[in-house]
């Protein structure tokens, strides 16, 4: 874990610096709005104004789609909360699913993707067959069968984290292990390989030694993918009434299903706020990977930066 | 597989690619039915509360869900290889009844919003190429990456807002209007495609009332894949741009527009054609979504409807069906780029 947040930070910051342009900007953007995301994420129980299921101060309710004012700056949502709260609150949830997501996609889909690209044989290919039909199988319904199975549909602030993290993780493991296997299998014939293997290293070692730290270069900008794809599976989870229970953490997508009523009414500021925080996060992750992407394909960098000399090109993509 | 008693390798890719569609659907279906199945029996989900546990225990002794996991599972399989993808519990419906009936109300709204997304998604990925790093290039490609970043419900919420609201033009819910519906339905022959049905009785007014029920679920749906398209366009074009016969071109004085659009263009789009294929995970899952959000009365729709109901037979029938479709689609984009392309290698 400790060698993939280096590869990635240090990604990042030569991506910074190779970057000119609208590749800067777009990479500029794209960093300053995660970190909006996570620091709200971090800050929400100091800045939220209300709790994220609160319904009332004292005897007084808020009551039920109150519109913008000073005491609701976002308004209210059709069971009356407060909308300011809930989309502060649900970026708490949000980043506990990447987390989560993230994590444990990248756990197994490694494990897989070295273990079948080095081995080989009949395991190898029944891998590629099941991970080849997942890949191509429609997300989002998947994660709904994983949810039903996971919580039986609604559940509680960790247990919902979970559920969705998991589903989310059994539809990504492909993508991670679809790559580390092509590296593995890139790696395995490789001299190095074959000098630790004459001075006896183990299987064990000589994959999660030498090849895992040889197969990390595409590892960012997937987990980038992986994180903006959980986002939204999150919020689709959530919108068809598969997500977190509102009284044990908040949303988006699940404000959002709330606020389909609310739009033919002209009701507008519950379902504009949540659905504004979703797409400002996913568009800073995706600006991101894009960004990292771009740099690390000499045909797409810009051209200011593309009469680099062979060695930078040599640099900008390791063992090319 | 080798195969060897077949000459052409065309025709042996062919076959390969047709058998991979077997296990391909095998693992879907199976992974469908266990994972369904580890919640328990489905008829204590759907109805569990709402009956004695007496009756309960008939329903499941006559539904066969008290026997081993494994004779239901090879029971299942069985079925599914008859074309019978089982009953839902709330309506008694076969999942073949729920396909005649919402199958073709999918299809229409999936044809549509490829179609948006063609219109929309290649010319803007063409110019984007063209004018690589100016202005033009830079919303195109922002346009690319909002289209992703928002998921289709917001879309759809946003549309609803704007055009139903703010300035009511557009329908914002359903297929046709209630009186039309009737009137479409009850078309001798009636196909359940809105626009065709419509067309076949001639009637103005009533093809004007399907166009205008379809443009905002299409363009929702559209929208999600059309910056898909912009996207590979831009990057297939600014490589196709680079290659010798372009500058060739351009020193024979052919003009810039005429390069993009003759010379460039089609090695540019037959990536596209595949990405159609791949693309149609997508868009069911996001026909889920856009579905519930018009409510367009199709696979989607219903899906959500049984979800909610837990009806978790006739989740499981959808989803084994939805398996079977996309498998079967995969293998026809790839047949047809097989054929389109001679550099695929096979």
């Amino acid at each position: 874990m400790r060698a993939l947040t280096k590869v990635f930070s240090s990604g990042i910051f030569a991506a910074a610096r190779g970057s000119r342009g609208v590749q800067r900007g777009m990479l500029v953007t794209g960093l300053i709005l995660t970190a909006f995301f996570v620091l709200m994420a971090l800050l929400a129980p100091l800045i939220a104004p209300y709790g994220f299921a609160q319904l009332q101060i004292g005897k007084t309710y808020f009551g039920s789609q109150q519109p913008p004012s000073a005491k609701h700056l976002l308004g209210t949502t059709v069971g009356g909360m407060d909308v300011l709260s809930r989309v502060l609150w649900g970026s708490q949830t949000a980043l506990l699913v990447i987390i989560f997501a993230v994590a444990m996609s990248i756990f197994a889909g490694v494990i897989l993707g070295l273990v079948s690209g080095y081995f080989g044989g009949w395991l190898d290919r029944v891998l590629v067959v099941v991970a080849d039909a997942v890949f191509a199988f429609p997300s989002l319904l998947l994660a709904i069968a994983m949810s039903i199975v996971i919580s039986g549909g609604r559940s509680g602030l960790f247990s919902g984290i979970l559920a969705t993290s998991a589903s989310i993780t059994a539809v990504y493991i492909p993508q991670y292990f679809r790559v580390i296997r092509a590296e593995a299998l890139r790696c395995k014939t490789e001299a190095f390989v074959e000098s630790a293997r004459v001075i006896g290293a183990s299987h064990v070692r000589i994959m999660f030694q030498h090849i895992y730290k040889n197969s990390t270069r595409t590892l960012p900008l997937i987990m980038t993918l992986n994180a903006s794809e959980a986002i939204l599976t999150l919020a689709g989870l959530g919108f068809l009434g598969f997500g977190i229970d509102p009284t044990m953490g908040a949303e988006w997508g699940y404000d959002l299903n709330r606020s389909v009523a609310d739009v033919s009414a002209g009701i507008w500021w519950t379902s504009v706020f949540p659905g504004l925080a979703i797409v400002l996060v996913v568009l800073g992750i995706t600006l991101v990977g894009e960004s990292l992407n771009d740099l690390a394909d000499p045909r797409l960098r810009s051209r200011g930066a593309a009469n680099l000399d062979e060695q930078e090109i040599a640099e900008v993509v390791p063992n090319a | 597989m080798k195969l060897g008693f077949i000459k052409s390798p065309l025709l042996r890719y062919l076959v390969v690619r047709f058998l991979l569609i077997f296990p391909t659907i095998f693992i879907l279906v199976s992974m469908v039915f266990f994972v369904m199945r580890a919640i328990g029996d489905p008829i204590t989900a759907a109805l569990g509360g709402r009956l004695s546990p007496a009756q309960l225990a008939a329903r499941i002794h006559s539904a066969g869900y008290d026997r081993p996991v494994l004779t239901q599972y090879i029971d299942y399989l069985g079925q599914i290889a008859r074309g019978d993808f089982g009953r839902t519990l709330t309506t008694n419906q076969s999942i073949g009844e729920v396909l005649a009936t919402y199958g073709m109300a999918t299809v229409e709204l999936t044809v549509y919003s490829v179609i948006v997304a063609l219109v929309v998604g290649i010319p803007l990925g063409m110019l984007a190429a063209h004018r690589r790093d100016t202005k033009t290039d830079a919303s195109a490609r922002i346009f690319g990456i909002l289209a992703y970043a928002t998921p289709v419900f917001f879309v759809g919420l946003l549309l609803k807002l704007v055009f139903g609201v703010l300035l009511p033009i557009l329908p914002i819910a359903g297929r046709a209007s209630l009186t039309d519906e009737l009137l479409i339905s009850s078309v001798p022959g009636a196909t359940g495609f809105y626009l065709i049905d419509a067309l076949r009785t001639g009637d103005p007014a009533l093809i004007l009332d399907v166009l205008g029920h379809a443009v905002l679920p299409a363009l929702t749906l559209g929208l999600l894949t059309a910056g898909v398209f912009m996207r590979l366009v831009r990057t297939n074009m600014i490589g196709t741009l680079n290659n010798d016969y372009v500058d060739a071109a351009r020193s024979r004085g052919v003009s810039e527009y005429r390069l993009v659009t003759k010379h460039a263009y089609r090695p540019a789009l037959i990536p596209v054609i595949t990405v159609v294929g791949m693309q149609i995970a997508v868009l069911l899952s996001g026909a889920v979504l856009t579905e519930t959000t018009f409510e367009w009365k199709g696979l989607g729709f219903e899906l959500a409807h049984f979800l909610s109901a837990r009806d978790f037979v006739a989740v499981q029938g959808i989803v084994a069906l939805l398996a079977v479709v996309v498998a079967v689609t995969n293998f026809l984009v790839d047949v047809l780029a097989a054929i389109i392309d001679p550099r695929i290698k096979y």
